[in-house]
């Protein structure tokens, strides 16, 4: 494995130029595509009867003079709605995106007349720039059927019929008709607001900027400044101890489950053990029920006056309550161990579905070899695991970084400290940390630069892994 | 040789070195072998029945101070566990008008009954055209959920956030906003059951359309009673996900406490009103939550298990 590592490592600048060899060819092919496409455009126009030259302005016509009336009217319906969106509505907001509004808001007389709002021109700005492409697209599409349409009927077949058209959505094209609905899903409430999200870190969107009331506008890097540099009302320090914290955390919260919840599991599954199925249904509990119950509960249980430090101090064990959520270092490890709590079930369920595919007959030759349980663990058990659950360590690290309800569910992140700034506690996660920018100090764009560098950092650890594990890579080996 | 042609259930070892097979345990150590075995039985015992303990402690503490008397004792923490007087006062809160959890709790149900149904058919439609289907595009829609996926899911919040409040479905309209929120973009979640279609034949297609059936007949009479358990699996956790989220919920009912959910609403009770009035209640409340998807989740364990180790292996 560390040879492995070197060798990625050693690889990584040659890795790096291939890529960015690759980026640019990719360009080039880009560009060279979209040459070729205009170059298609004017001939079609050039060689198409009076249809298709109509059909360049009224989107459609082709189709419907031919007879195809379904494509026809879909096409025209798309660009009337095209049009008027532009007309009426996207245009202005289109026209705005540079600045982001000029006009403030003003009250005079207590009366308000509301000027331009930043949030809705950027959001709507987009939204209209991803319209015009696609209306681009539809029409480029429109021009090659009328192209495809006066080739068939030139060769004296017939063109297909609506009816067609329709079996086809359920057949040959069957695969748009079920993406629809989720890609317009995903677009619309995952795309959108994720692109919203990136640019809002290049402007200054907080407190003192919020629409509708005041305006915001783009500041470039300065943000990006801000959230990383180190000294004043920089957040660098900060950062530096909740991204240290947010990577000891995922450590911890990947491999110490992972390791106990398989000593766990190879307890159950040994041979002689009975009650295995009562033993997996109780650790099974915590996956049952829901975390903001079993989670809150707990959190309290470890409270100044809940009910280990009560029992404790009655017993005569301790002499004042231990500080289990107060204390910043006590915070953290009862975290850790808490989630310990939670992730072996899961653990225990994965390895057991897993430890069944392990061929028996290396158990048998290790045991007439004369290995005892630890050496067959060591050298049967882990690296199989290891190598059949590659994919699921990786999924579960970045899970981990990103693991917002173990944390905000049992210290909310605190302990506060004077010594972080932007409200972090000792036990915030950056994902949590971004979540009190939003809902407690509505400070926008600093969340936006902390989501930002959060995808870097899981994209990084992904690109890495999934160079050094094969095993993610080939999809069709699984079929 | 013949010595050892003598005793065949003693464990045996290859000597390579000196080229024979030699016996490596005598009887009397084979005899002190099963008590070893019994010893370290009898530890692993121990070990479960600590951990149970552990593990179960939680949830009885939570029942058994569901129990305590409003009336007659506190309803906040104290200081001892189990109550002097066991009584239903905290349960007879709950279906009070007033306290507003029925009303909570049926929320929770209508939402979780919309993302059961929706969310299954969109992550369904999605893993299946991505495992079966072949076309232009397709890796492209892979490489951008999986970049999509690399974003933190509450960085979206606000810009969501206001995009249901353009179509006016926060606060008052809270349930349909967060049904449309959770749904909307679970075709990303086609992971395991496209890793579960792809260990399906393509010849059984195949064939199919030899015989001359279209890809919808061939999804609906081939793929589908052949996916059981990864229907029942997307199902179950399109129905408990939305019991447990808090921060969407919240953030989009802002306020309204007509439109919580079980969980924003027994969070309430549990960190910003008055803690030593509510515990008890709040005890009482997760034990309601927890009984029906607890057993729900027993019911269906076995296609759980299958999926948690499916996706394991797969990724």
């Amino acid at each position: 494995m560390a040879h492995k590592f070197a060798r990625f490592f050693i690889s990584l600048p040659g890795r790096l130029v291939r890529g960015l060899l690759t980026l640019v060819s990719w360009i080039g092919a880009f560009f060279k595509k979209i040459g070729s496409e205009i170059a298609d455009i004017v001939q079609t126009f050039v060689h198409g009867d009076w249809k298709t030259r109509v059909s360049y302005v009224v989107m459609g016509f082709g189709s419907f003079a031919r007879g195809q009336y379904l494509r026809g009217i879909l096409f025209f319906l798309f660009q009337l709605v095209f049009n008027l969106y532009i007309l009426f509505f996207g245009g202005s907001y289109l026209a705005k995106l540079g600045t982001l509004g000029t006009v403030q808001t003003t009250t005079k007389n207590r009366v308000t007349t509301y000027g331009d709002n930043s949030f809705l021109i950027l959001l709507y700005g987009i939204l209209t720039i991803f319209f015009i492409i696609a209306f681009i697209y539809t029409w480029r599409v429109n021009i090659k059927q009328n192209k495809i349409s006066e080739q068939i009927l030139k060769s004296g077949k017939k063109l297909q019929s609506a009816k067609d058209d329709l079996g086809a959505m359920a057949d040959s094209q069957f695969h748009k008709t079920l993406l629809a609905l989720p890609m317009l899903g995903i677009f619309m409430f995952t795309v959108l607001p994720i692109i919203f999200m990136v640019l809002v870190a290049f402007t200054n969107y907080d407190y003192s900027h919020q629409p509708p009331g005041k305006l915001f506008t783009w500041v470039g890097l300065s943000n990006f400044k801000t959230m990383l540099s180190v000294g004043g009302a920089n957040f660098g320090s900060t950062f530096s101890q909740v991204l240290l914290w947010t990577l000891i955390w995922a450590f911890f919260a990947t491999f110490l489950n992972y390791f106990l919840g398989m000593m766990v599991a190879i307890m159950i599954n040994k041979r002689g053990i009975k009650l295995k199925k009562m033993w997996r249904t109780i650790l099974v509990m915590t996956i049952a029920i829901p975390q903001f119950v079993s989670l809150l509960y707990v959190s309290k249980m470890f409270a100044a006056d809940g009910l280990i430090n009560t029992y404790l101090l009655k017993w005569g064990w301790i002499d004042k309550a231990l500080p289990f959520w107060t204390d910043g270092t006590w915070a953290r490890i009862t975290i850790i161990v808490i989630n310990i709590w939670i992730g072996i079930p899961y653990l225990m369920l994965i390895a057991t579905g897993i430890s069944m595919n392990i061929p028996a007959d290396l158990y048998e030759s290790a045991r007439i070899d004369g290995a005892n349980a630890m050496q067959t663990y060591a050298k049967i058990t882990l690296p199989y695991m290891l190598f059949v659950t590659g994919p699921y360590l990786l999924t579960s690290f970045i899970g981990n970084i990103n693991n917002f309800n173990v944390i905000f569910l049992l210290s909310g992140g605190g302990p506060l400290s004077m010594e972080l700034a932007g409200n972090a506690g000792y036990t915030d996660l950056l994902i949590t940390w971004l979540y009190k920018m939003t809902v407690n100090d509505t400070n926008y764009k600093l969340a936006a630069v902390i989501g930002i560098i959060v995808f870097i950092i899981t994209a990084v650890i992904n690109l890495t892994v999934y160079n050094l594990i094969p095993s993610v890579r080939n999809e069709e080996d699984f079929q | 040789m013949a010595k050892e042609d003598r005793i065949p259930e003693v464990d045996i070892v290859v000597d390579h070195k000196a080229g024979v097979i030699r016996e490596v345990h005598p009887p009397h150590k084979l005899r002190s072998r099963k008590g070893h075995e019994r010893r370290v039985n009898a530890s692993i015992y121990v070990v479960l029945t600590i951990i149970s303990i552990i593990w179960l402690a939680p949830f009885v503490f939570l029942v058994l101070q569901s129990f305590r008397s409003y009336i007659t004792e506190n309803g906040g923490m104290v200081s001892y566990l189990i109550p002097k007087q066991f009584s239903l006062d905290n349960y007879r809160f709950l279906f009070q008008p007033e306290s507003q959890y029925l009303r909570w709790y049926t929320n929770t149900l209508i939402i979780a009954l919309f993302c059961a149904v929706i969310q299954t058919i969109m992550v369904l439609s999605v893993s299946y055209v991505l495992s079966r289907m072949r076309f232009r595009g397709r890796r492209f829609i892979m490489n951008m959920i999986l970049v999509l996926g690399m974003f933190p899911g509450f960085l979206t919040m606000i810009a969501l956030y206001f995009l249901l409040k353009q179509l006016g479905l926060t606060q008052q309209g809270a349930i349909p906003g967060l049904i449309l929120i959770y749904v909307a973009s679970s075709g990303m979640g086609y992971y395991i059951s496209k890793g579960f279609f792809d260990t399906i034949p393509k010849s059984l297609d195949e064939s199919a359309r030899i015989d001359g059936a279209t890809r919808f007949y061939v999804f609906k009479r081939i793929i589908m009673p052949l996916s059981k358990p990864i229907v029942i699996y997307t199902i179950l956790m399109g129905f408990m996900g939305p019991w447990g989220d808090y921060v969407f919920a919240s953030y989009v009912a802002f306020g309204k406490s007509e439109s919580y959910n079980v969980a924003v609403g027994l969070f309430r009770w549990m960190n910003t009103r008055d803690l030593q009035g509510y515990f008890t209640r709040f005890c009482a409340g997760g034990v309601l939550v927890a009984i029906p998807i607890t057993i729900l989740f027993f019911i269906l364990q076995r296609y759980y298990v299958e999926g948690v180790t499916g996706g394991a292996v797969k990724g």
